[in-house]
């Protein structure tokens, strides 16, 4: 038990998903590997929840996904942000500042 | 539009599953192959890197699942999959399923039948609007039974009462139509203006009566139903306005009722014509008599009860315009209620009590497949704890057993609402004569809803205590338990359930018993006359020839004579009253002898032609009969039934008393005879007030008279004989009713016999239910305790004693289950204390009676896994699993 805890914050997932790829479309291996390295190491996401979220994006329209080859020519499933996807980031964005914003209020205030 | 996406996607999910699958399935690959060969440019070995790619998804296959498991159409699919799963489950265990569909589909459908025949009866609304303020009213007849009003007592109340909108009196009309190929005769009313306002409905086409129909006089006309003018007008619209042909007169149409229309005070009622009654008369007129019906609407805002009260004041209060005759006297006041109680008040014990039956069968059906799925649920300890053991988490158990237990209930639901089709067919079939409403009784929408309801219901109940029960056991001591078959698992649940099934038979049982009793002492009272091969019919004479008293008098003179001499006719009467028939037909009586007395009460009035005591073997007691000297003229005699005669003059001189019978019109009627009680309108009322007297003596002559015919041998099979002989003096006279007097005694007792006929089936029913029930827990039980039974036998208990001890087992469950049903039948005949006939609820023989029935029943029923049992082999036994 002395390992770091690499879980992604309960409820932010859709957030990083989102931000990550409102910088270009990825496949699924691509996001897990941007979170990892983007928070240096902080969050390992578990692929099952990365998948599983992903379909559940797509089905509430914030993403739409295509097959493409890669780089190295193998067939993978690409995702990118639509507009509404776009939206509901700065959503999301602006609620988490909020709060987090909050917990640093309360965490530095004194006696 | 992310709404819209969810169901395509959903859709498109569900209609191609495959490559759903597939496209997840490459996803999850992808993902492995990605971090693989992430893996390899950090430096891993091929072999470590695809470890390490696996180690970061985990199981591949429950990531698969993980992700395919995502949206609304899984849920379905897991449904599917249940339901599948849960049909095998019912398809390899046949006998199981049978059972528990029938058991089902016998407590729905007859569940079903009886509410949707009941329902319309007793507790929807009558079909008019404001139904509820329609409210029925009756004068006190002899022991405070409702009798009919007279027409001045309707006068009176129309003038002075303020709680109505309206108000109205009627009485039956049988017109003969003619016209067509042949002589129809209809049933009609005679209705005071204001009878279809008081009931809220108005002629479809046409026009209402009016004031101006309804007095002395007034024109001819009539309005007819709608099943009348399509059958008899082909639907003509025309016809209103036109004249059609009554009894020899003109009538002209004034208007058709909707088809819609019913007419719940009268329900054979085909056409309506003005009553026409005098507004101003004398009291030997026909309008103080008792043969009105009365309905009144009240105004809105006035209860029933509350116009009950201001009749009761106006009874009490006389004013000087309405005169009133000793026999409406009201001064016990009037019976008001609503007319959906006036005309349900025959048939309500009956049919509450069949309701009642129907809960309780329901109840049993309802246990008797819980047992069935606990018993199941027992045997399938080891399944659910190796799915447990494979990774199905309790609620989906739980989900499982009530997927199939649903799916029993849908079924059973479906066989229920076919059971329930058949059983209203039946029940309507069976209903008896006086039954109201019965055009109303079908499985209708609401009764569906009832009957899905109760399905729905049964499934979770059923469903949930299985379920309950799996799920509470430790599933990995089930796994072992299912190979060890110990002494465990006593199935306490199972066994208060048999109890209480047997208890709820009993209950039934009792009822059905006590319904029986009834029945037979009310056939062995005695009617007071011979019924056997005894023919009677209606025979009316109708038409202008018949305007004159004395060619009336001579058609039935003549028609008796001609029947007479039909072959295998032994003797022939007319009466104007016909026993056992329903009618009913009083008269005010005043006795010379008592002076002082207002309210005299009334009698019968039998207007018999002189054989008709011989006819109907009615025996003479004291002095003479009516005979054929006895007429118009002639000094008027009456002779008493016996028990009328004793209660008046105790000290036995009635023969010689004078009195006047009906309207006083100045002569005496003389006491000349006695004879035997007769029962005139049902067994179990109390010997009525007689007085027989000549048709020629009364002061009207009656249009309608019965015929009785005394047959040498089958009584029904002269018929068409007696039909000729009367058609051969006049052949346009209608003849109707036909029935023997054994059939007119059963029908008499048709409410009765209609819950009894419904107690014995539910009986039966609940009888068997019980039986599988017993069997089911001690087979259950017999194969649970094989081991324990091996062990036994071998250490030397003998087959006799393992066979008492299963036994034992069978007959304390049902010695419990008769004890808790005692207790419940105690309570529960109360409610059916009104329909018994010197039968006392706590009949002793009954009660025993059943409670060796169902010994009897048990005892069959444990002996089949009492016998297995003592054919247990212990070395088998013991080296099972």
């Amino acid at each position: 038990m002395d390992e770091p805890n690499t879980d992604v914050i309960q409820g932010t997932l859709d957030m990083l998903i989102l931000k990550t790829l409102s910088l270009q479309p990825m496949h699924g291996f691509g996001i897990a590997r941007r979170v990892e390295q983007i928070s240096k190491g902080v969050f390992k996401v578990n692929p099952g929840s990365l998948l599983t979220a992903l379909q559940r994006l797509e089905r509430s329209g914030w993403l739409d996904a295509e097959w493409r080859q890669t780089e190295n020519s193998r067939r993978a499933k690409f995702y990118s942000l639509t507009r509404t996807g776009r939206k509901q980031l700065d959503i999301e964005t602006a609620d988490w500042r909020r709060r987090t914003a909050a917990v640093a209020r309360l965490l530095n205030a004194e006696g | 539009m992310s709404l819209w996406r969810q169901l395509a996607r959903g859709l498109r999910a569900l209609g191609n599953r495959a490559a759903t699958d597939h496209e997840v399935a490459d996803e999850v690959d992808d993902y492995v192959e990605h971090a693989r060969a992430a893996y390899i440019a950090r430096g891993f070995s091929p072999h470590d890197a695809m470890r390490a790619a696996r180690l970061d998804i985990g199981n591949v296959t429950a990531a698969r699942e993980q992700v395919r498991s995502y949206g609304w159409e899984n849920a379905i699919e897991t449904l599917f999959g249940d339901l599948r799963f849960a049909a095998r489950r019912l398809r390899t265990n046949p006998g199981f399923s049978i059972v528990a569909v029938i058991t089902l589909a016998l407590g729905i459908g007859a569940t079903t039948a009886i509410f949707s025949a009941v329902n319309p009866i007793l507790f929807a609304p009558l079909p008019y609007p404001h139904a509820d303020r329609i409210a029925a009213i009756s004068d006190f007849g002899a022991d405070d039974t409702p009798i009919d009003v007279t027409f001045g007592t309707y006068r009176e109340l129309a003038a002075r009462s303020r709680s109505f909108d309206a108000m109205s009196v009627f009485k039956p009309w049988q017109p003969t139509l003619t016209g067509g190929s042949e002589p129809d005769r209809l049933n009609g009313q005679r209705v005071s203006a204001d009878f279809f306002r008081t009931l809220g409905v108005a002629p479809l086409v046409g026009r209402d009566f009016q004031a101006a129909d309804d007095r002395p006089q007034g024109p001819n006309v009539v309005i007819l139903s709608d099943a009348l003018w399509q059958k008899r007008f082909g639907g003509d619209r025309t016809i209103v306005g036109k004249s059609i042909t009554l009894d020899d007169d003109s009538y002209v149409v004034a208007g058709i009722m909707p088809s819609h229309f019913e007419n719940v005070p009268a329900p054979n009622a085909e056409l309506w014509a003005p009553l026409q009654y005098n507004t101003s008369f004398t009291p030997d007129s026909r309008e103080w008599g008792h043969h009105l019906r009365m309905i009144g609407r009240v105004r809105a805002g006035v209860t029933i009860e509350d116009a009950a009260r201001e009749l009761g004041q106006i009874s009490r209060a006389r004013v000087p315009e309405f005169q009133r005759v000793p026999w409406a006297s009201l001064d016990r006041g009037l019976i008001v209620s609503s007319l959906q109680h006036n005309v349900t008040r025959v048939v309500r014990p009956a049919l509450l009590a069949v309701l009642g039956a129907v809960v309780l069968l329901l109840a049993i059906a309802c246990v008797n497949v819980t047992n069935l799925l606990l018993a199941r649920a027992a045997h399938r300890h080891g399944e659910f704890a190796m799915r447990a053991a494979l990774g199905a988490d309790r609620s989906r158990l739980i989900r499982q057993l009530l997927t199939e237990s649903l799916l029993l209930a849908v079924i059973g639901g479906a066989l229920g609402m076919l059971v329930a089709e058949v059983g209203v067919r039946v029940v309507v079939g069976l209903s008896p004569p006086g039954l109201p409403r019965v055009n109303a009784i079908h499985v209708d929408v609401i009764v569906f809803a009832f009957g899905l309801v109760v399905t729905t219901v049964i499934g979770v109940v059923i469903g949930v205590i299985p379920a309950v029960h799996a799920s509470r056991e430790d599933l990995r001591f089930g796994l072992q338990r299912a190979s060890v078959r110990t002494a465990g698992g006593h199935g306490t649940t199972r066994s208060t359930l048999v109890v209480a099934e047997v208890a709820l038979a009993l209950i039934l049982l009792v009822s059905a018993g006590l319904l029986l009793r009834s029945i037979e002492r009310l056939f062995a009272v005695p009617t007071g006359f011979d019924t056997a091969h005894l023919l009677t019919m209606q025979v009316q004479e109708a038409g202008r020839q018949f305007s004159r008293d004395s060619a009336r008098v001579r058609f039935f003179d003549d028609a008796l004579e001609a029947v007479t001499r039909v072959p295998g006719v032994e003797a022939a009467a007319f009466t104007a009253l016909l026993p056992l028939s329903g009618e009913t037909d009083t008269y005010g009586v005043h006795f010379e002898a008592d002076r002082e007395a207002k309210d005299e009460g009334a009698a019968l009035r039998y207007a018999v032609t002189p054989d008709y005591f011989a006819t109907m073997r009615i025996p003479l007691l004291r002095g003479r009969l009516l005979d054929r000297h006895d007429v118009a003229g002639m000094p008027r005699v009456v002779v008493l039934n016996e028990s009328y005669a004793k209660r008046r003059f105790p000290k036995g001189d009635a023969l010689g008393q004078r009195l006047h019978f009906g309207p006083d019109d100045g002569q005496w009627y003389t006491v000349v005879g006695i004879v035997g009680d007769v029962r005139q309108s049902s067994l179990s009322l109390g010997d009525e007030d007689a007085i027989y007297l000549t048709p020629s003596q009364w002061h009207w002559v009656d249009q309608l008279m019965s015929l009785v015919v005394r047959a040498r041998g089958d009584a029904i099979a002269l018929t068409p004989a007696i039909r000729q002989a009367i058609w051969s003096v006049d052949k346009n006279q209608p003849i109707v009713r036909v029935a023997t007097m054994d059939e007119l005694l059963a029908r008499s007792q048709a409410n009765r016999h209609f819950a009894l006929v419904l107690f014995e089936a539910f009986g039966v029913v609940a009888l068997l239910l019980a039986a599988v029930g017993i069997y089911g827990v001690l087979s259950g039980s017999v194969s649970e305790r094989t081991r324990e039974i091996g062990v036994r036998a071998a250490l030397g208990a003998s087959s006799g004693e393992i066979l008492g001890l299963v036994l034992r087992q069978g007959l304390t469950l049902t010695a419990f289950g008769v004890a808790v049903g005692l207790g419940g039948a105690l309570l529960a005949t109360r409610a059916l204390v009104v329909l018994l006939f010197s039968t006392s609820r706590l009949d002793p023989l009954t009660y025993l009676g059943v409670i060796a029935l169902l010994g009897g029943v048990a005892l069959v029923a444990s002996s089949v896994p009492a016998w297995r049992a003592s054919r247990v082999d212990p070395a088998i036994a013991l080296r099972a699993d």
